[in-house]
């Protein structure tokens, strides 16, 4: 049973050096990122599309998911299971995510011609042609259904959902799935939003593994030659600050459930460092940030605390959580807020921001140190839109940053009167 | 079906991926994998001792020490070890387990000196106080909340266990009863550390770019001094034959229900000369091992009796095997057809056994697996640490890998016959209770080894 689980969020797993991009348009339009290593007789490509959930049509939430999670359940000439089981005799790894903004699929193939060529046909496939048989439809609608009715039920995601709510009041990052929203999708629904949403000229292929450049070329191209030509616009309506609340939720429970936090920055804007830097010692440095250390190692009053930014191509959350038996609930709440405004009118000491720093820039042979995780790395950079140098640049970036500049970037992206609280599981 | 063509040789014995081996003179074994592929290194250290090394009224001890392990030494004040790896760039983490209790560092390879002084520290040097207990103990009890009294299907999970053996300790669970927690005292994990923290009761595992000669100095160097001693007597405690089935519910809230099923069956002994093991770790990857298995397919799929199916068995324990069934039955369905429609699949197997395909599919997921760990050097450092902590050697690990490539459709027949029986099994449901929005009331509260009443 681990100790903890790391909170250092998203923000701190993005950084590296020494590792040679090349970047090219491929004539589909697609925007390719290629990492050439023969080090291991693989291949991993990963395609990803402004497809998100904040894309999902008012009343239709759930749409941007379902329609990547039915990809590969029945495309071109192939059903579900045929799909499912050539993807498998050949060894391959067919997955999928779905987030705010982006949606896509990634393949881990063997390198050796024929599972490699065969796994990549199969890509091409399931983006390009899926069919959304009704029948399909219809059972993932209902399983989708009941696993929703059951989260509902569970203090973390009753949590999570309302926090995104509250925070989001009319935005498209505070839409959640429904059973109604749900019910209501058609295979209409998810041709059109895969028509409109998986198209070409969007699309953002990253590659990395046992090919050449040519191959590379090559394989870009033809996984994204065949994609729909629809058009959409990518553009999603400002996000409103919320006013400063707290939201109470029954359920019978043991712990409280606890988030606080606001929308803060968006992935491109010049506050990221500082408050990357600054978030380390506030939360996201796992043992050795004030929140760990004040709640749970001077008090024992959770297993997990922790707070992280989560940037977005707009404005992504700030976010502070942790469970604590319900008895205790206020007091933590109360020791959190100090510890939260201690550290935006102060900011980290000397003390604190160097041991961040010499965290994240010693760290970054760690980051670079597998396939996998420079792929994640290769569809960052082009989704939103980052330097092609931004890994090079990163422990210059984060050794540039000052006291000051932590405590200002956290006095403008993390004011009071937004901040919003939501409890599960209280008494209060 | 074409046979999967795979150069398993290659990958199992280049010269960078061969593990070297030694053993210091109190008993400490350190076994190194060259990895050059980037500047990191992993170091786990192991230690055979897990919760099912504790007694009863002390469950959770094994756990609870793993937390103290980050609280000082002689030498470090409370936090610090956390601070040294942290600025060395590195993560650092523990894991409890049934059979054992582990602790990693994944530190740019520079780094690698002062973590293997920092473990040889805490192997030695630890100091328990009566503070830093109290203050940790409630963080696991918060964990416990979290992890099982607050989730509905952990305490199915957990009622499972408790009911499957009646002797051995995997009855008990990992992180310990609520009440033997309360209950627990800094003595208690004093006691424990004495007993089990021993070079002798451990072994380190090292994966990255490393020279192992260097590594074995630093062993030498930072290990070895600390004298073996005699560890406390293991007692088998085998759990006597199941005569019959049980059955075991809980309620908790929740809304769709969950039912688990378990057969004792052997566990892998002898890597050579044991056959039934291999057949069962087919057998289960057959049932849910990849994305074209039978009861994904065939329960969640085709009949959609199932909102999820799934099928668990690992070989290498150093206790009691199980072969785990689970699932949720779909909106409409009951536990009841659930159950029977798993049990059908069983006998299926045993009527008409598994096709070629299938076969060749597992196998081949196993090979390409290889490959793809690879690609990882904490999941090169987990795979021999699990399987050293079972009571095998590294070594085998490739043996075992041959011996899975010769299980024949034959062999998977006849496990699913012969150790699918009624008798041998335990089933434990889920019966789910709608949420009421009143707080309970203060007993269920103050005593949360209570499923949340109301």
């Amino acid at each position: 049973m681990r100790k903890i689980v790391f909170f250092i969020g998203w923000l701190t797993t993005l950084a590296h050096a020494g590792v040679k991009i090349d970047h090219w348009v491929a004539p589909s339009g697609a925007r390719v990122y290629f990492v050439e290593t023969h080090a291991l007789p693989i291949l991993d490509v990963a395609i990803d599309f402004t497809a998100g959930t904040a894309y999902d049509p008012m009343g239709k939430a759930g749409l941007a998911g379902l329609t990547r999670g039915l990809l590969d359940a029945g495309a071109g000439a192939l059903d579900e299971e045929t799909i499912a089981e050539q993807l498998v005799n050949l060894g391959a790894q067919l997955s999928g995510t779905t987030d705010h903004d982006r949606a896509g699929l990634s393949l881990r193939t063997l390198a050796t011609t024929r599972e490699k060529e065969a796994a990549l046909i199969l890509l091409r496939t399931v983006l390009s042609q899926p069919n959304f048989p009704d029948s399909v439809l219809t059972r993932e609608k209902a399983r989708m259904i009941a696993a929703l009715q059951e989260s509902d039920t569970r203090p973390d995601a009753i949590a999570a959902k309302r926090f995104s709510q509250e925070i989001y009041p009319n935005h498209p990052y505070g839409r959640t799935t429904t059973v109604a929203s749900m019910g209501s999708l058609t295979r209409d629904d998810l041709l059109t939003f895969h028509r409109t949403r998986y198209r070409a000229n969007r699309a953002v292929v990253a590659l990395i593994g046992d090919v050449t450049r040519a191959e590379a070329e090559r394989i870009a191209q033809f996984l994204t030659e065949s994609l729909p030509t629809g058009e959409a616009n990518d553009d999603l309506p400002p996000v409103q600050m919320p006013v400063k609340h707290t939201v109470n939720i029954a359920h019978p429970a043991a712990q409280s459930h606890i988030h606080i936090g606001m929308p803060a920055i968006s992935r491109l804007d010049p506050d990221y460092y500082a408050l990357l830097v600054g978030n380390y010692t506030l939360g996201g440095g796992g043992f050795v940030s004030r929140l760990v250390s004040e709640v749970r190692e001077k008090r024992g009053y959770a297993y997990s605390v922790y707070s992280y930014f989560s940037p977005r191509r707009f404005e992504g959350p700030f976010q502070i959580g942790l469970q604590t038996k319900r008895e205790q609930a206020a007091e933590a709440i109360k020791l959190v807020e100090s510890v939260l405004t201690d550290f935006v009118k102060t900011g980290p000491t000397a003390k604190e921001l160097a041991a961040a720093q010499k965290n994240l820039i010693n760290g970054q042979s760690l980051r670079i140190d597998s396939n996998a995780k420079l792929l994640g790395y290769l569809s960052a950079i082009g989704f939103y839109g980052l330097p092609l140098t931004y890994l090079d640049d990163f422990p210059a970036k984060i050794k540039a940053v000052t006291v000051d500049q932590v405590r200002a970037a956290f006095v403008r992206q993390v004011k009071p009167e937004h901040r919003v609280t939501v409890v599960v599981a209280t008494d209060e | 079906m074409k046979r999967f063509l795979f150069p398993l040789l290659i990958f199992t014995h280049c010269a960078w991926a061969n593990p070297f081996e030694t053993q210091l003179s109190n008993g400490l074994r350190v076994i190194v994998r060259e990895d050059p592929r980037a500047p990191t290194v992993v170091q786990m250290v192991w230690y055979r001792a897990g919760a099912m090394d504790e007694k009863d009224g002390y469950s959770g001890v094994a756990h609870a020490l793993e937390h103290l392990m980050f609280k000082g030494t002689k030498r470090l004040a409370a936090g610090e070890f956390n601070k040294r790896v942290a600025e060395a760039g590195g993560r650092d983490n523990a894991f409890t387990s049934l059979d054992y209790t582990a602790y990693f560092q994944i530190v740019p390879k520079a780094a690698l000196p002062e973590m293997m002084a920092l473990e040889a520290d805490r192997m030695a040097n630890l100091t328990l106080t009566e503070k830093e207990f109290s203050s940790e103990i409630k963080v696991v009890m918060e964990e416990r909340r979290l992890r099982t009294d607050d989730n509905a299907q952990s305490l199915v999970y957990e009622a499972l266990h408790s009911t499957m053996f009646q002797a051995h300790p995997y009855r008990r669970p990992i992180i310990g009863w609520m009440d033997d927690l309360v209950n627990m005292t800094w003595k208690d994990a004093r006691t424990w550390y004495r007993d089990w923290y021993a070079p002798n009761n451990a072994y380190v595992v090292i994966v990255g770019d490393v020279d192992h000669s260097q590594i074995f100095k630093w062993a030498e160097k930072n290990f070895g001094r600390i004298p073996a001693r005699s560890l406390p007597v293991r007692k088998p405690q085998n759990e006597p034959a199941q005569k019959g089935v049980k059955r075991v519910n809980v309620k908790a809230p929740a809304k769709l229900p969950y039912l688990t099923m378990a057969w004792k069956v052997p566990k892998l002994k002898d890597v050579e000369r044991d056959t039934e093991p291999y057949a069962l770790e087919v057998l289960a990857a057959v049932l849910d091992g990849n994305d074209a298995a039978r009861l994904s397919k065939n329960l969640v799929r085709g009949s959609r009796i199932a909102q999820s199916a799934g099928a668990g068995y690992d070989a290498t324990v150093r206790g009691e095997a199980t072969f785990l069934l689970d699932g949720q039955p779909a909106e409409g369905r009951s536990i009841t057809e659930l159950e029977a429609a798993l049990q059908a699949e069983i006998k299926r197997i045993q009527d008409g056994g598994v096709t070629e395909e299938e076969l060749t599919r597992v196998k081949t997921q196993i090979m390409a697996s290889q490959v793809y760990k690879r690609d990882s050097m904490m999941a090169q450092a987990m795979e021999m640490g699990r399987f050293e902590a079972a009571g095998f050697h590294w070594r085998d690990l490739d043996r075992m890998l041959v011996k899975l490539r010769e299980v024949t459709t034959t062999d998977v027949q006849s496990v699913a016959k012969k150790y699918f029986n009624d008798d041998t099994l335990t089933v434990a449901t889920l019966d789910p209770q709608p949420l009421d929005p009143q707080p309970l009331d203060k007993v269920a509260t103050k005593n949360p080894t209570i499923a949340p009443r109301h």
